[in-house]
C-alpha cells in the first residue's frame, strides 16, 4: 500500500507533463501530418486492395468485400469507447482538463464509426443471412454501444457549467465500459447469428492470407484516421478554450494566458 | 493516502461492483440471451405449438428435399446439433447461403409432425477463403463442406489462389463434372 501513493503521484506528473495544453499543442502539430497522411494512404491502399484485387469468398462471393469496411469500423467502435473510458479515469482521478476536452471530441467520431459498423453490418446481413437485423447478443450489444455514445455526446454538453457535464459524462463513460467485454465475448458466451471471431490471439486466423493482408492494411488506416480526426478536433478545442479564456478575462492578457487555458 | 489515490480506488471499486452486477445479470438472463435453441433442447422439452422459437443447427447432408406446390417452393430438411435432428418444413425461397452442411436458424413453431418454419436464416461460419482454395481442399479430400467445418486454419490460410490453381490444374480437363457438382449442395 505504501508504494501506491508515489505511483499514483508519479503517474499524475507524467500525465501532467504531456497534458500541459501548450506542450500538447506543440506535440500535436508535429504529430498531425504523421497521422493524417499514412491514414489516407493506408486506407486507400487497403480498401483498393480489398475491394478490387483480393479474391472473392468461396461461399459469400463478392459480398465478403463489405468486411474491409465493417471489421475496421467495428474494432474502432470498441477501441474509441475504450479511449473514452480512459479519458474518464484521467478526468475523475487526476482532474485532467485535457482528458475532458478529448472526451468531448472522441464522442461524435466514435458514434459515427459505430453507425458505419451497424450500417455495413446490416447491408452485409441481408444478402448473406437473409435479414437486415436480428436481436442476437452481438448486434444488440453494439447497438447499446451506439446509444451509449449518443448519451455521452448529449450529457457532456447538457450543463451550463461544463465541469458538471464533464463529470457526469465521465461516470457514464466508465459505467458504459461494461458493454465492451460483452461485445467482445458475446459470440462465445451465447449462441448468436453473428459468427465468432476469425482473428484470435490463440489460434491461426481462419481467413486466407490473401484477404487478411488487405484487412490488416485497412484496419491500420482506419485506426490512424480515427486518431488523426480526434487529434485535430482536440487541438481545435484547446485553441478554442484558450481564445475563450482570453476573451472572457481581458485583464489577464499576454504571457499568462498559456498557463490557464482550458 | 492522497485525495487522488482515494479517488482512484473509489473509481476502481465502482467499476468492479458495476462489472460484477452486470456479469450476474447476464448470467441470470443467459437462457434468454441465446439467439436459438438446439434440436436436442427442442426434443427434450417441446415448446407449445403456438410459441415461436428459433431452431439452430446444421443442415444434415442428403436430407434436403425440394418440391413445388403450384408456384411456392417447399423445402424439407433435417437440422442437427450432432446429438439430435429435427425435420424442418419451409415454404418459400431459401437464402443463397443455404446448403447441406451449412448452419441455419429456422424461425417457426414446433408441430406434431416436425418444425414448421416461417423464416430461414443462413448462418455462415468464421472461415474466409477464395473459391480456388476451397476447391483444392475439397479435391484433396481434406474437406467436404457437406459435413461441417474445414480443417485447421494453419493448413490452408497461407495457400494462394495460384497454389490452389496448380493443385487443380492437372485433372481439370477430365474432371469437368467436379465444378458443376460443387454448387449442387446448394
Amino acid at each position: 500500500m505504501s508504494a501506491t501513493p508515489t505511483l499514483v503521484a508519479r503517474a499524475g506528473t507524467f500525465f501532467h507533463r504531456y497534458a500541459n495544453p501548450g506542450r500538447f499543442l506543440k506535440l500535436g502539430a508535429r504529430l498531425q501530418p504523421w497521422l493524417t497522411w499514412p491514414a489516407l494512404l493506408l486506407t486507400l491502399a487497403g480498401l483498393g486492395w480489398g475491394l478490387f484485387f483480393s479474391p472473392a469468398d468461396w461461399q459469400q462471393g463478392d459480398s465478403v468485400r463489405i468486411m474491409y469496411v465493417h471489421v475496421p469500423a467495428a474494432m474502432l467502435a470498441s477501441a474509441g469507447y475504450a479511449g473514452l473510458a480512459l479519458c474518464a479515469v484521467l478526468s475523475l482521478v487526476w482532474r485532467h482538463p485535457l482528458a475532458d476536452l478529448a472526451a468531448v471530441e472522441i464522442g461524435p467520431v466514435g458514434a459515427c464509426i459505430t453507425a458505419l459498423c451497424l450500417a455495413t453490418g446490416s447491408l452485409w446481413g441481408k444478402p448473406m443471412w437473409g435479414t437486415w437485423w436480428v436481436w442476437d447478443a452481438r448486434l444488440t450489444s453494439v447497438l447499446v454501444l451506439f446509444f451509449l455514445y449518443l448519451g455521452h455526446i448529449a450529457l457532456i454538453r447538457a450543463f451550463d457549467d461544463p465541469q458538471r457535464g464533464y463529470k457526469a459524462a465521465a461516470i457514464l463513460a466508465l459505467a458504459g465500459a461494461v458493454d465492451l467485454p460483452v461485445i467482445k465475448f458475446s459470440v462465445q458466451w451465447w449462441n448468436t447469428l453473428h459468427q465468432p471471431d476469425s482473428i484470435t490471439l490463440t489460434g491461426a486466423p481462419t481467413m486466407s492470407s490473401s484477404m487478411l493482408w488487405p484487412l490488416a492494411l485497412s484496419t491500420l488506416g482506419f485506426s490512424l484516421g480515427f486518431a488523426a480526426i480526434v487529434l485535430a478536433r482536440t487541438r481545435a478545442a484547446v485553441m478554442e478554450s484558450r481564445i475563450r479564456s482570453l476573451l472572457s478575462s481581458p485583464r489577464r492578457r499576454g504571457g499568462s494566458a498559456s498557463g490557464d487555458a482550458a | 493516502m492522497t485525495r487522488k489515490t482515494r479517488r482512484l480506488w473509489l473509481v476502481i471499486a465502482c467499476v468492479a461492483c458495476l462489472g460484477a452486477a452486470a456479469a450476474l445479470m447476464l448470467k441470470a438472463f443467459s437462457s434468454d440471451i441465446v439467439f436459438f435453441v438446439t434440436p436436442s433442447q427442442v426434443l427434450a422439452s417441446a415448446p407449445p405449438a403456438d410459441r415461436t422459437v428459433r431452431l439452430g443447427g446444421m443442415v444434415v447432408a442428403g436430407s434436403v428435399k425440394r418440391e413445388k406446390q403450384g408456384e411456392t417452393p417447399i423445402a424439407r430438411f433435417d437440422v442437427t446439433d450432432g446429438q439430435a435432428a429435427v425435420t424442418v418444413r419451409y415454404e418459400g425461397i431459401l437464402p443463397d447461403l443455404f446448403r447441406e452442411g451449412q448452419s441455419v436458424v429456422a424461425v417457426g413453431t414446433m408441430q406434431k409432425d416436425g418444425f414448421v418454419a416461417s423464416e430461414v436464416l443462413a448462418k455462415h461460419d468464421e472461415t474466409y477463403m477464395p473459391k480456388e482454395v476451397a476447391e483444392a481442399l475439397k479435391k484433396s479430400g481434406k474437406w467436404d463442406p457437406r459435413f461441417g467445418a474445414p480443417p485447421s486454419a494453419a493448413s490452408w490460410n497461407s495457400m494462394t489462389v495460384q497454389d490452389a490453381k496448380k493443385d487443380l490444374a492437372p485433372s481439370a480437363a477430365p474432371a469437368t463434372p467436379a465444378p458443376a457438382s460443387a454448387p449442387a449442395g446448394n
